[in-house]
């Protein structure tokens, strides 16, 4: 197993929002995390992210067999975890080649591996912003300063494919793209998706899963997952919402 | 204490990287100021009677004035009974090749990461270095000859170049203009003159390292700098000081003159002892610079990075008295543990159509306080006259301090005078972004904070650029540009 979290507390303010989340990701696997709103899917990924808002309380998330809650936020990145965030925020003045190329190098270190010189990060950052169709442009301007919605998006997914993280979240990275960049976000990371790599998804929409493909689709509710199923699940919560789901487990 | 209020106070609680002592034997008189000290300065130095003359003159003038109380700071009482005046390195006077150089002041300059000759080498920089008071090196002095240009320490310039000293020594800065000046003009020890002829563009750029070394010695540099007409120069000045604990006074003077059609360049990069984590020790750091742009079509452009000193206290300023002649100022200054920074500019427009640019970037962290304090002043005659302030400040945790003291006195109806400001701090959601990108906290912060002074530290030359942005990541500790 790649991640295995047990019986996941956590607490934000003082108020619980996870409360006993068990899930378990292989290698190779993509995972869609659904849910209605305010049921815990960003925070999930925040807590594994390493977010210090969120206090976990109870349970235990083994990242290949490592205690991640153990571990820094920048190492958990080190080690090839990759957030992919909802609102990425703005670092004025920052170059994003600047701003990469640090990225980079830091976790070529965490790996033991040289720094990458001049040229050969020049030449990842060209190779992988062809991936998200990513203007060079974009490179050479302020980390996400000035960027669209939908630019922002692809830069996130950029950043992904720069790091070639194990485990990438992408939190609703599909939230405010119109269909063009949604297809270039999604067919980014279905290029980048590898037998000893893992994706997990996490989305309001079926639509984003008609081009990333999950192998099983969650359904998280208070701050728990409820149900779990195939690509095919996405398609009838589409149609018929959570309710029946939720109906059950209630039961 | 929050997580985050820890990990703001490690990477801000960094002590001061560039404390130590070189252990020159150094020539030093008596502590304590009248007259006879500053003929013996003068004795010393060999000068002339007219200087000798003007310093008393100085003196005379220092004994009716009274320390200025105005800034936004906090300072101790300065005994100025209790301060050596002048000390100077006790080796030889002059040195043909590096061989000769004291191999101790060598190895501080390489403790510095300012290796001369390599400097010389690949940089093309001649570098008049400037070790407690006396010039102890000039370099590349035959090639600037060749065209007519003058760089030299203020002793030699007052020996060899008599009138051109006369008659522009105190004629920006006159030794009454204010309580340091006069103090300044009274003991100066040494400093840095540099003429550059009519048309001529300096090839070079000219760099000055000034460093305090003798301890209890109070610093008083002497710069000039003239540009004749149609001549350009970029000049740098930088400086480090060794760790001690009682507080060091240095009150320099730089006094420019831009005549028509030149333009001069200024860049200083300033990281003085700033004292210890508590906020003991550390320099004083008191200077005037001030600039005229005398003719037509001149030009003169201030860059200064700020991160050291206990207290600095300056404001590099620019009489614009030509018509059509531009004034710049670039700042990025930085303040950490229980420094205070009272920085700004003037821009005294009295030319017609003169321009004024004023980008001020504060940042403070830990207990410091750091405030911009500006003048922009149109005069009567300066039809046309436009002038642009933007003042940000940046503040790293919750108690630290930033302010800003724009004054604007307008006696021309038709002057354009904007000022911006704004004031941000370094978001937790920006460090859990870079921190998510596996780059570390203190990284992050270097990081942030080179990119908001992005647009100070694009105007040095490029190798003093490098120095400045791991001057700023020095002083947050670890972080990068």
């Amino acid at each position: 197993m790649l991640l295995e979290v047990k019986n996941l507390h956590c607490m934000v303010d003082g108020k619980p929002i996870l409360k006993g989340l068990d899930f378990k990701v292989g290698r190779g696997e993509v995972h869609a995390i659904m849910g209605p709103n305010g049921s815990g899917k960003s925070t999930f990924a925040s807590v594994l992210a390493g977010n210090p808002k969120y206090e976990v309380t109870e349970g235990e998330v083994l990242y290949d067999g490592v205690n991640l809650l153990d571990m820094s936020i920048e190492d958990r990145a080190r080690a090839g975890l990759f957030l992919g965030f909802q609102y990425p925020v703005e670092i004025p003045g920052v170059s994003m080649a600047n701003f990469m190329r640090m990225a980079v190098n830091a976790r070529r270190e965490y790996l033991g591996e040289e720094p990458l010189s001049a040229a050969d990060f020049l030449r990842l950052m060209r190779d992988k912003g062809a991936v998200v169709e990513l203007d060079t442009k974009l490179t050479n301007r302020a980390v996400n300063e000035g960027f669209s919605g939908g630019e922002k998006k692809k830069n996130e997914i950029f950043q992904m494919a720069m790091l070639d993280p194990t485990l990438a979240i992408l939190d609703e990275t599909d939230s405010g793209l119109d269909i063009d960049a949604l297809r270039i976000v999604a067919n980014g990371v279905t290029k980048l998706k590898r037998p000893d790599n893992a994706t997990i998804v996490i989305t309001h929409y079926q639509r984003l899963l008609d081009y990333i493909v999950p192998d099983f689709v969650h359904v998280l509710y208070q701050g728990r997952i409820i149900h779990t199923g195939g690509k095919e699940l996405a398609l009838v919560l589409e149609e018929e919402g959570y309710d029946r789901i939720i109906n059950e487990y209630n039961k | 204490m929050s997580e985050a209020d820890k990990i703001l106070d490690e990477v801000t609680g960094q002590e001061y990287k560039y404390g130590f002592v070189t252990d020159i034997d150094t020539d030093t008189i008596p502590k304590g100021l009248n007259e006879d000290i500053i003929r013996l300065i003068s004795a010393k130095k060999n000068e002339p009677e007219w200087m000798t003359d003007l310093r008393l003159k100085a003196y005379r003038h220092w004994l009716t004035m009274t320390m200025p109380k105005w800034a936004h700071l906090d300072i101790p009482e300065i005994d100025y009974q209790d301060i050596i005046y002048y000390a100077a390195p006790r080796t030889k006077p002059k040195y043909e090749s590096m061989d000769e150089v004291d191999p101790e002041l060598v190895a501080t300059f390489d403790k510095l990461g300012i290796p001369l000759e390599e400097q010389m080498a690949l940089a093309g920089v001649a570098v008049d270095a400037v070790m407690d008071s006396v010039s102890v090196k000039t370099t590349y002095k035959d090639t600037l000859a060749e065209l007519g240009i003058i760089f030299c320490s203020m002793s030699e310039a007052i020996a060899e170049y008599p009138d051109l000293v006369r008659k522009y020594l105190g004629s920006v800065v006159p030794y009454a203009d204010n309580f340091f000046s006069a103090l300044n003009m009274a003991v100066f020890s040494d400093g840095s003159f540099c003429y550059i002829p009519k048309g001529v563009r300096c090839p070079m750029e000219l760099s000055t390292y000034f460093r305090i070394n003798a301890a209890g010695t109070g610093q008083f540099e002497r710069t000039l700098i003239v540009a004749d007409e149609g001549a350009y120069v970029s000049y740098l000045e930088g400086c480090t000081a060794p760790q001690r604990d009682e507080n060091q006074l240095h009150a320099a003077v730089v006094e420019i003159v831009v005549l028509k059609d030149a333009e001069v360049k200024y860049s200083t990069v300033q990281n003085w002892y700033p004292g210890d984590k508590e906020g003991k020790g550390g320099v004083y750091n008191f200077v005037t610079k001030r600039g005229l742009c005398r003719g037509e079509n001149s030009r003169l452009s201030w860059t200064q990075v700020e991160t050291g000193s206990a207290i600095t206290w300056k404001y590099p300023s620019t009489i614009l008295a030509g018509d059509n002649s531009v004034g710049e100022f670039y700042s990025v200054a930085l303040t950490n543990n229980y420094q205070q920074a009272d920085t700004g500019t003037k821009m005294i427009h009295l030319g017609r159509n003169t321009r004024s640019r004023i980008v001020s970037k504060g940042i403070s962290a830990g207990r410091s306080q750091n405030s911009y304090r500006g003048l922009v002043k149109v005069g009567r005659k300066a039809a046309g006259a436009r002038n642009y302030s933007q003042c940000d400040s940046l503040l790293i945790g919750d108690k630290c301090g930033a302010h800003t003291f724009p004054y604007i006195e307008s006696e021309n109806p038709g002057a354009i005078i904007e000022h911006e400001a704004t004031t941000s701090k370094i978001s937790e959601d920006q460090l859990l972004y870079c921190n998510q990108r596996c780059i570390s906290t203190e990284d992050a912060v270097g990081l942030i904070v080179n990119g908001y002074a992005k647009e100070v530290l694009n105007k040095l030359p490029m190798e003093f650029a490098i120095e400045a942005q791991k001057l700023l990541s020095i002083s947050l500790e670890g972080s990068v540009g």
